[in-house]
């Protein structure tokens, strides 16, 4: 058997108060691509912080073999120029640079004491060609959609001859197309020598592009599985990875019988004047009371503008058409007004537009409506405390306590501090954008019991998700966007993935 | 042990909060020590906080401005021309001191608004919208004095604002060497103090919340009221309380109030923490920038009335490098650049920490050249303890 190209012994990381990660050893073989999977704050970042030097050499314990030389990396640089390359969730671009000036960053070509352009561009010609990725290196980052940025991220490591690429939930913010295409680049230069590790809590992509796979729980590796024998199905990853089986990782919902509509939108159109495009275009829909309603539809085919656009339009979209809530017409001119007649809105990205990562976990659940805390106009700091106790409780957060920053919860902890936000409106309709991005099996489990409840209870949920399975699980009914028109309502009976991918790419 | 253990502990949980205390009693001592004792003589400590006062109000406004991630630049010069308006406003105008202080507030309040309109509605940076602001206000400041030059006030009672005192009981005999009003009013601060922690306290435990332990809290009430009581009798030992200090606490107090007990002070800090999720929570964004530069535009004016009150005349170079000096106060008071944090009471100290520094190094005869390298050296230091100790914190 060859040299392994990675070995990493017995690593321990202890953060002050957090052993991150206890006595793990890693091991990946050349031209594999090596899935790591595990809960969220489960290890997984933080080994891929201290092989890339991150976290220092002298940090950490234990030991890292590169081609079974030891290595001592006191910071990224090093690591970068022994061929490791990772490539986090949020891109390391410069959004007004073109492709070629970003794949050239801090390794740009001299001639004198000049940079020389021309070769540059060269070169990235080159290196685009390996990832598949035809556009004009001229082009600015800002223009391309965020799967080719991806691509260009992929091809600055190549241009750096990087041995060993490390993704971190690379197809997080891709949609199918775009995430097959990364899967398939990889495949393809596994052929040419490249070797990968890949992180995603996607199990199913794991599954298919795998060849072992490594699970990490609470800071300690479980198992390495090889892919290549079969040995490796979803329900397997998922019991190690929680330590526990889930039979089913959608909870089953008891009512079936829904109420009269409660809110509904026609002839819905809507115009963006920063792109000059129209979003949206002619779109009805419909929600009763009690209800979840998913709303799906590829990545840009206007999914969360038309949540916006219903949310009292903070983006200033031109729109025109009804909105109809608990039988009256009404009207937003903003965000708040929508709040005072029954909506709610769980963003999409809860740290950019959701939370206030700087402030507590009380102040962010009371922030939407603080209303409910006023006494005599002043803030009751204690009833504050009482009602942030009680909604951290209902939903479970787990967090040291109510004054600790958002900052420093997990992602799983952050979507529930935000569906508590929302809940203390005590709203009629709820607006989640998708609502499981980027959080854990277990976390997703507790959203959707979460859900569950909140309709029995009588709230109607408007589900807006990229992630078919769990649209086709949770959702009663499931309207498909396309370019910014509905292509499709299904019921829950005859919905499946098949058709439903047939009316997003409609 | 315990005892000590939780001291401790509440040390270092809150030492971000502490260490501009502790920084502001460690120059304190080390000044007090190198003037023998005259640094805190009644007299100096009562000058200082007189010279200090144009500046401390213009940093706890500063303070919400660079809470919602804005700076303004123009508040000196515009401090300079209020101040002049209300000169000529008293002199060539000869409107009464009882129209005139209100009025040029409400210019105050106008022109900050007019800066947030520049900022909100046209989403001018604010660096720009108030550098513009800055040269526009010199250039008023420079017209209004164009004639006359320096433009004495002859008003007493506008002088006063910067120059008196508050009145006394006329008790003869009865503690000659002190000021009876400010004791009076330094008792009754300390025991509203004593009975609003107390009755928190209570309130809190009938919740069935965490309280620190009783020695604890009776600890920091004693440290409480020795604190207020020395400050009384600093006052007291010469002439009592300033009018200039009476604006000034009244100031902080409202603006304390505003910001920790208020939904405004809430949307302000969430405006500043996340714009984006403030706005998607129904606060209006717009709205808030224009309280805050319209409550900037009110404080300049009333720091430019106390400084023309204290020259008794408005000069052509009144607010020169004010807007520095309140926004070093505010950095070296803990307010973070980046958005969302900072308060108004940390900013009062570093107003008095960057006043003292003055005042003690003139004391000591120290050269103005050393003077402001000094002062620098110790903005710097504040921020990089900030900083600090935030990563550490978690």
């Amino acid at each position: 058997m060859s040299v392994p190209i990675l070995e990493m012994k017995n690593i321990t990381k202890v953060f002050p108060g957090v052993k991150a990660l206890d006595d793990v050893s890693f091991k990946v073989e050349k031209q594999n691509i090596h899935c790591l999977v595990g809960e969220n704050g489960a290890g997984k970042s933080t080994l891929m912080k201290v092989l890339s030097g991150v976290h220092p050499h002298g940090t950490y314990q234990g030991e890292i073999y590169l081609d079974g030389e030891l290595q001592t990396f006191d910071n990224t640089r090093e690591s970068e120029k022994a061929g490791i390359a990772v490539i986090y969730q949020e891109l390391a671009l410069v959004p007004e640079m073109m492709v070629y000036e970003n794949v050239f960053l801090g390794n740009e070509i001299r001639n004198g004491i000049r940079v020389d352009t021309n070769e540059m561009i060269k070169q990235t010609v080159n290196v685009l060609n390996k990832v598949r990725l035809d556009v004009n290196p001229s082009t600015k980052i800002k223009n391309l959609g965020i799967g080719k940025q991806q691509l260009v991220e992929i091809a600055k490591a190549l241009s750096r001859d990087a041995k060993l690429l490390v993704l971190d939930e690379p197809t997080s913010a891709l949609n199918e197309t775009d995430s097959e295409n990364l899967l398939n680049l990889l495949r393809n230069l596994k052929k040419e020598g490249v070797t990968s590790i890949l992180i995603s809590h996607k199990l199913q992509e794991v599954i298919s592009v795998a060849d072992k796979v490594t699970v990490l729980r609470d800071g300690l590796s479980v198992i390495t599985l090889d892919n290549n024998n079969g040995e490796v199905d979803e329900n397997v990853l998922i019991k190690h990875m929680v330590g526990r089986s889930i039979d089913n990782i959608y909870p089953e919902r008891e009512k079936e019988d829904f109420g009269d509509i409660i809110f509904e939108i026609r002839n819905w159109s809507a115009y963006d004047p920063s792109r000059e495009r129209d979003i949206l275009k002619d779109i009805n829909i419909n929600l009763r009371k009690g209800e979840v309603l998913g709303i799906t539809g590829l990545m840009g085919a206007g999914r969360t503008e038309l949540a916006k656009s219903i949310f009292g339009n903070p983006d200033n979209y031109r729109i025109k058409g009804e909105m109809y809530l608990k039988g009256k017409k009404v009207n937003f001119s903003n965000p708040g007004s929508a709040i005072k007649s029954g909506l709610a809105y769980v963003t999409e990205d809860r740290k950019a537009e959701g939370l206030i990562l700087i402030q507590d976990v009380k102040t962010n659940i009371t922030i939407a409506n603080l209303k409910r805390i006023l006494n005599n106009g002043l803030i009751d700091e204690n009833a504050e405390i009482r009602d942030a106790r009680k909604y951290t409780d209902s939903l479970a957060i787990k967090t040291p306590s109510i004054e600790q920053k958002v900052l420093y919860l997990s992602g799983g902890n952050q979507q529930k501090v935000s569906v508590a936000k929302w809940l203390y409106v005590q709203p009629d309709v709820m607006i989640l954008d998708e609502p499981t991005r980027g959080i854990d099996v277990g976390a997703k489990f507790e959203i959707f019991t979460i859900m569950n409840q909140l309709v029995e209870e009588g709230m109607s949920i408007i589900m807006i998700s990229s992630e078919l399975p769990e649209i086709l699980s949770m959702a009663d009914r499931i309207y498909v966007v396309s370019t910014g028109r509905i292509t499709g309502e299904l019921q829950k009976e005859e919905a499946d993935q098949e058709t439903v991918m047939r009316f997003a790419t409609m | 042990m315990n005892f000590f253990n939780e001291l401790w502990e509440l040390l270092k949980r809150n030492i971000r909060d502490y260490g501009m205390y502790i920084a502001l009693f460690v120059i304190m001592l080390i000044f007090a020590i190198a003037t023998d004792g005259v640094f805190i003589s009644s007299r100096n400590i009562s000058n200082l906080l007189n010279q200090m006062g144009y500046i401390a109000v213009l940093a706890i406004g500063m303070t919400l401005v660079i809470v919602i991630r804005h700076i303004d630049l123009s508040v000196g010069f515009m401090a300079g021309f209020l101040g002049a308006v209300a000169a000529i406003a008293l002199t060539s105008w000869g409107f009464p001191v009882w129209v005139v202080i209100p009025m040029v507030l409400l210019f105050g309040v106008l022109a900050g608004l007019i800066t947030a309109t520049t900022i909100a509605v046209f989403g001018i940076p604010s660096f720009v919208a108030t550098l513009a602001g800055w040269l526009i206000y010199r250039g008023a400041l420079l017209q209004a004095t164009l004639r006359t030059g320096t433009i004495i006030i002859p008003n007493d009672t506008f002088n006063a604002i910067g120059n008196g005192y508050i009145p006394d009981f006329p008790l003869e005999g009865f503690l000659p060497d002190l000021h009876k009003l400010t004791l009076l009013l330094g008792i009754i601060g300390a025991i509203a103090m004593v009975v609003s922690e107390i009755r928190s306290r209570k309130n809190k435990m009938a919740y069935d919340f965490d309280v620190p332990s009783t020695s604890i809290f009776v600890l920091r009430l004693v440290f409480t009221v020795v604190l207020i009581g020395a400050i009384t009798y600093i006052f007291a030992g010469y002439n009592g309380l300033s009018w200039t200090a009476v604006i000034v606490l009244g100031v902080t107090l409202l603006y304390h109030f505003l910001t920790t007990q208020t939904y405004l002070g809430r949307h302000i800090y969430a405006v500043g923490g996340n714009p984006e999720a403030a706005e998607l929570s129904g606060i209006s964004v717009s709205k808030i920038t224009y309280v805050v530069f319209g409550s900037m535009g009110f404080l300049t004016a009333l720091s430019g009335m106390l400084f023309a009150s204290r020259l008794q005349s408005a000069t052509t170079t009144a607010g020169t490098l004010f807007e520095l000096d309140a926004i070093a106060a505010a950095y070296v008071g803990g307010v973070s650049s980046a958005g969302g944090i900072g308060k108004v009471t940390g900013s009062l100290i570093g107003a008095i920490v960057m006043t003292s520094l003055t005042n003690g190094m003139n004391l000591l005869g120290i050269d103005i050249s050393t003077q402001y390298i000094v002062r620098g050296a110790v903005l710097v230091a504040a921020v990089v303890f900030d900083v600090a100790t935030r990563k550490r914190l978690r």
